[in-house]
């Protein structure tokens, strides 16, 4: 399925005046991005009780003896739809989930695939992040979601990578590479590549369109964007942002704002600039080039200063 | 400088319990206020503090788990007669509604205090300062952010304990003998608030954070903080004082869970 058509879905949905929120086994739009390779394209959006928390990209791959999923959705009603629109293209057994890494956008559907068996995988750093963070993203996605959060709880994770080890997902046919990285969008990234096809999910170490969001190292970040470039891919799956984007160019943006905001914090901390100041300081990126840039630059400038303070 | 440090942290635990329990008996409108006051305070007269202090804060914080506050004490430098020599900073709808007591020196002319400190609700911001004569003078600011407290933690766990205890200061403006200093210190530290519960387990994570600094210049006393988990990961001061001259600051830190930590640093025109 296009993702023009799934714009036309949802356009249709409003058109009638039914709230999305209120669809239960609704599937989700995907669209096949190579051969087995599918692609559910997130909301550009805060979280709204309207989009349930799916506000980032999801994707699953099918191989000749079963699935694997690639994060879950932002509530337990989106991992139930998800799990429904997997479901409708394949009835092969979902094996495996992989968590990218600990925000709610990308997790909080996965109690629905544990219910049908599958082993979730995460970074190593994922299950303490799970446990310190968890309790308040519920609380935060309860309000922010309200009713649609109904049934929604922290995803339990079965098997870890350990930075620089890479883990093997043989699904018949196909082989899917885990790779767990050192702190950079957050201190757990996971990505996961299919050798078959060069497809490579990004997770939310590389944004699309939507501005990135630091909640890790900015500088930690850029070193793990040089080494994630050298991946062999064809095309990449942002965590957020279109289905696929090209290979390594579409990282070329996001290590630019990363650079600047880098620098130009770098500077204010040179010139003794107090915090609040320096919220002021740094001007936020071209608005051609991003969407959704304020209040997360503000926050990225909170983020990068505090951590470049230590410098 | 003389003060109760034992009685200081049962206030505040006391603090913690009673906004727990009895705050809700107080008028709505009101909030935790009057239990706070009460505690800290007792009857003792309030006054209005806008000409002895400006308090800078967000109307609405960015991160609430690092939102910058700043105070500025007037007039600036040695001039006022009656100089401030107690400064708390109180966020009504906290859990520890009391982020921290300042206790100044007035020969070294404290002029501004910028901390950082979690916010959990939308809440007054309160600066009470208590003069040399016992006068009570106050300003305080609305600040609109909330999760800051059992909010996400640390960004990147393995750093951040590896850099417990250690230091950094650095002088903001240039050395100018007889002339106002900035000065930053951070502390690296995670400032666990213990409001967060272990899935694994289910116990409540332990409260770790810092509980005192104490900043002293060629050994005089200069600036103390009793602080508490309402100040950021890595607690940071930013103040203005005036140096008599080159000299040496030394700063001790103690946290909750009995840590001590030191450093000095030499201040002069070349440093």
């Amino acid at each position: 399925m296009s993702r023009g058509l799934g714009i036309l879905v949802a356009a249709s949905l409003i058109s009638w005046g039914v709230p999305e929120g209120g669809l239960r086994g609704a599937p989700l739009a995907v669209e096949e991005v190579a051969a087995g390779v599918f692609v559910h394209v997130g909301e550009t959006a805060d979280f709204t009780p309207g989009n349930r928390g799916g506000i980032a990209n999801l994707g699953f791959v099918v191989g000749e003896e079963a699935v694997a999923v690639i994060d879950t959705g932002g509530s337990a009603a989106q991992g139930r739809d998800w799990l429904e629109t997997v479901r409708s293209i394949t009835d092969r057994p979902i094996r495996w989930v992989v968590v990218t890494h600990v925000h709610p956008d990308h997790m909080l559907g996965t109690a629905a695939f544990a219910g049908v068996g599958a082993t979730v995988w995460g970074h190593a750093a994922l299950p303490r992040a799970i446990a310190e963070r968890g309790p308040s993203y519920l609380a935060r996605m309860a309000d922010l979601l309200g009713p649609a959060v109904e049934g929604t709880s922290l995803p339990r994770i079965d098997e870890t990578v350990v930075e620089g080890e890479l883990r093997e997902l043989d699904l018949g046919g196909r082989v899917l590479e885990l790779r767990a990285w050192p702190t950079a969008h957050t201190d757990g990234d996971l990505t996961v590549f299919d050798r078959a096809t060069g497809t490579l999910f990004a997770g939310d170490l590389l944004f699309v369109e939507r501005l990135p969001v630091i909640d890790g190292s900015l500088p930690g970040w850029l070193a793990v964007l040089d080494r994630l470039a050298a991946l062999p891919a064809r095309r990449v799956v942002p965590g957020h942002g279109p289905a696929t984007a090209p290979w390594p160019a579409a990282l070329a943006a996001e290590r630019a704002y990363l650079k600047e905001l880098r620098d130009a914090v770098r500077a204010v901390l040179r010139r003794g600039l107090s915090l609040a100041r320096a919220v002021t300081a740094v001007p936020p990126p071209h608005p051609g080039n991003w969407r959704l840039i304020e209040p997360d630059h503000g926050r990225n400038v909170v983020a990068a200063y505090t951590e470049l303070e230590w410098e | 400088m003389g003060r109760t440090r034992g009685s200081a942290a049962g206030l505040w635990l006391g603090l913690f319990l009673a906004i727990g329990t009895v705050g809700a008996a107080h008028a709505a409108e009101d909030g935790n206020w009057p239990t706070i006051r009460e505690m800290l305070f007792e009857d003792r007269a309030i006054l209005d503090g806008g000409d002895r202090l400006a308090m800078e804060a967000p109307r609405r914080a960015l991160d609430a788990a690092m939102v910058p506050i700043a105070v500025s004490l007037l007039p600036a430098g040695r001039s006022a007669d009656d100089p401030i020599r107690t400064l708390w900073l109180v966020i009504d709808n906290n859990p520890a509604p009391v982020a921290a007591v300042f206790h100044l020196a007035p020969e070294f002319g404290i002029g501004r205090l910028e901390t950082r400190i979690r916010v959990n609700a939308y809440t007054p911001v309160r600066a009470i300062a208590e003069t040399a004569n016992g006068r009570l003078l106050m300003v305080e600011r609305f600040v609109k952010a909330a999760g800051g407290c059992s909010a996400p933690g640390l960004k990147d766990r393995e750093v951040a304990m590896a850099r417990l205890g250690k230091m950094k200061f650095a002088l903001l403006d240039t050395f100018a003998p007889g002339g106002p200093q900035r000065v930053k210190l951070k502390i690296g530290h995670p400032n666990y608030t213990g409001l967060q519960i272990d899935q694994l387990t289910r116990n409540w994570i332990p409260p770790d954070y810092v509980t005192e600094i104490d900043i002293r210049f060629d050994g005089r006393p200069l600036l103390s903080v009793d602080g508490d988990i309402s100040l950021s990961e890595d607690p940071t001061l930013v103040f203005d004082f005036l140096p008599p001259g080159e000299g040496r600051i030394e700063v001790v830190v103690e946290d909750s869970s009995g840590r001590r930590f030191e450093k000095g640093w030499r201040i002069g025109p070349t440093s």
